[in-house]
């Protein structure tokens, strides 16, 4: 069993989870009520991600984050690190691979709330910030709660992305799918099978919690 | 004279809103403290948008919202309050009651203000006031369709507002619950004094609840009156066409022995008013309610019948339960409608192709002069 690859993947996931999640709310619920040009360019752009084949992203990405280019160079000036190969960089380009499973959940959500439910809260002196507390959130609390555990699932099976990005540096960016793809690479069977058995076991579990929880709210049931 | 009439308003709304599109909009209208006013008119005819503007939930081009003394919108100073500063209780068409919220955490919503124990107690009475005690701990999707209107109803006023709007309160519920929640809405007025407004395209229900009604059609406002007044006095043709009545004819005004007389076919016909305001050969249109028509009875004279009496021919008689819409027509052609109960119908023996005597009260007869019968009708943007 490799831990610092399990120690990798849950921290990839867990930090992922943590960031893209505020983000995935702002800009899912943007993009329900926004009514603008381009709209639909916007949504095609979060959804990329979905369709495009990893290691497509995952090759943009390692050109975009090496110090000759923008991204990697304004980063260098930041901090004075690389992108590339480093948790850093898996971490940003599993947050970009990511999004269209944390936005689109709440995004579906948000849009599932029926507009006069914020004017009633406005005409009962709700302002925005409350309406979107007491009433918003609440509401899309189980879209919410899909996307954060599409997120944490799909980054523990990423593959494609993280070792295009990071390689397979150990503790540093060899996360678990990756660890199993060279235990099989070295005739390890066992130590494949272990690893394969323990990620299986996360998302399920992950799932399981999810719909769990989602099942539990009385105000739903008819 | 004119502050007068300002200051007996202050207290009350007052609505004037104009714009050319997206939604074209003239409207204007007042509504008094304790009173209920209605807007009625066909889908379309800008209701919901006019009670939206009150309610801060949307903003028109021009215009003016004020109510209690307080201006709450106003275009030329480009002055528009918050919903949430306006104080309205808004009951919208599908209630929109939170549905993670039980009915009590809806009531209780709008009183944020106060601690908790008070909320709690607030709520707790306007339950009962809508009669739903007991089911405070509900959620709105264990609630029947009148239920949730009460919780809304509740809620709405819960706030304690300077004007309560209703969009159509009681067209998602059945007919029997309807007409208890018309009856209890009836009742709650009396211990609210704010305005009430009611969107509704249900003319009965107007007509039942409300104590003015404001006539709508395509955004424009056409007349504001008592029921009773609106039925009997229409501004123009288009009104009574939009009240559903018919009865609206054209005459001639000519002189007979010195005296006005409006000729109608060959019908000479006595006018209470507004003829002597009218010059000799002038068209006017005319408009008669249905209840100022007197049937004849066959067996003995009733009173109204020496005033403008004619002879008809029953073209069409439809039953609608114990109401029959009977359909005259009169020499020259014209059609006269009006309802009488079926027995009656029985009594006097009516059938198609009968020949009848009916009486047009002079009082009735209500002239619009400038209108002409079917010129507004299609014109849309009038």
């Amino acid at each position: 069993m490799d831990w610092s690859a399990l120690s990798v993947s849950l921290r990839l996931a867990g930090f992922t989870c943590l960031i893209l999640l505020p983000v995935a709310i702002w800009l899912g619920r943007a993009l329900a009520y926004a009514r603008f040009r381009g709209k639909g360019l916007c949504e095609a752009f979060v959804a990329l991600p979905l369709v495009l084949p990893p290691t497509v992203l995952g090759f943009y990405l390692l050109l975009s984050f090496g110090r000759d280019a923008p991204v990697g160079s304004l980063w260098a000036d930041l901090t004075g690190d690389g992108l590339n190969f480093t948790f850093t960089g898996i971490l940003l380009a599993s947050l970009i691979a990511n999004l269209p499973f944390a936005v689109q959940p709440i995004q579906r959500a948000f849009e599932h709330i029926p507009h006069n439910l914020r004017e009633a809260a406005w005409c009962s002196g709700l302002g925005p910030w409350q309406t979107l507390l007491r009433i918003e959130l609440p509401l899309v609390w189980p879209g919410i709660l899909s996307a954060a555990a599409l997120t944490f699932a799909h980054t523990l099976g990423e593959f494609g992305v993280i070792l295009m990005v990071g390689g397979a540096i150990d503790g540093e960016t060899r996360t678990l799918a990756i660890a199993i793809y060279d235990r099989v690479q070295a005739f390890d069977e066992q130590g494949a099978a272990q690893m394969s058995a323990l990620l299986l076991l996360v998302s399920f579990i992950t799932l399981g919690l999810v719909y769990g929880l989602a099942g539990r709210r009385r105000w739903a049931r008819g | 004279m004119a502050d007068l009439v300002l200051d007996g308003l202050a207290a009350g709304l007052r609505v004037a809103v104009n714009q050319t599109g997206p939604i074209p909009l003239a409207a204007e209208f007042t509504c008094q403290p304790g009173e209920l006013l209605a807007l009625v008119g066909p889908s379309g005819s800008g209701k919901t948008t006019l009670l939206r503007t009150i309610a801060g939930l949307y903003r028109p081009q021009g215009g003016r919202v004020e109510c209690a003394g307080d201006s709450w919108f106003d275009a030329e100073r480009k002055h528009s309050l918050s919903p949430q500063l306006r104080q309205v209780g808004m009951v919208f068409q599908d209630y929109a009651l939170f549905p993670h919220l039980t009915a009590l955490e809806n009531i209780q919503l709008p009183l944020r203000h106060l601690p908790q124990p008070q909320r709690r107690e607030l709520a707790e009475q306007w339950l009962a006031k809508v009669r739903l005690e007991g089911l405070g701990k509900r959620y709105p999707n264990a609630l029947s369709g009148g239920q949730r209107q009460r919780v809304a109803l509740a809620r709405a006023l819960a706030r304690d507002p300077k004007v309560l709007l209703l969009d159509e309160p009681f067209s998602a519920v059945d007919q029997v619950t309807r007409r208890r929640l018309q009856r209890e809405l009836a009742l709650l007025r009396q211990q609210i004094a704010i305005p009430i407004l009611l969107v509704t395209h249900d003319l009965e229900e107007a007509t039942a609840l409300a104590d003015q009604i404001c006539v709508l059609h395509n955004g424009v406002s056409l007349q504001q009156a008592p029921p009773d007044e609106l039925f009997s006095r229409p501004a123009s043709p288009l009104v009574a066409r939009l009240l559903d009545r018919h009865n609206l004819f054209e005459g001639v005004v000519i002189a007979v022995e010195g005296q006005r007389r409006l000729q109608w076919g060959a019908c000479i016909l006595e006018v209470a008013e507004g003829l002597a305001n009218l010059s000799l050969g002038e068209t006017v249109t005319w408009y008669l309610p249905p209840s100022d028509i007197v049937l004849h009875r066959r067996d003995r004279p009733s009173q109204g019948e020496r005033e403008n009496p004619l002879a008809a021919t029953v073209e069409e008689l439809v039953v609608l339960g114990g109401i029959t819409s009977v359909s005259l027509r009169v020499q020259h052609g014209d059609m006269l409608r009006f309802d009488i109960a079926t027995h009656a119908v029985r009594r006097n023996q009516l059938t198609r192709g009968a020949g009848v005597n009916v009486s047009l009260l002079a009082a009735g007869i209500h002239l619009l002069p400038g209108h002409r019968v079917r010129a507004d009708a299609h014109d849309k943007r009038k």
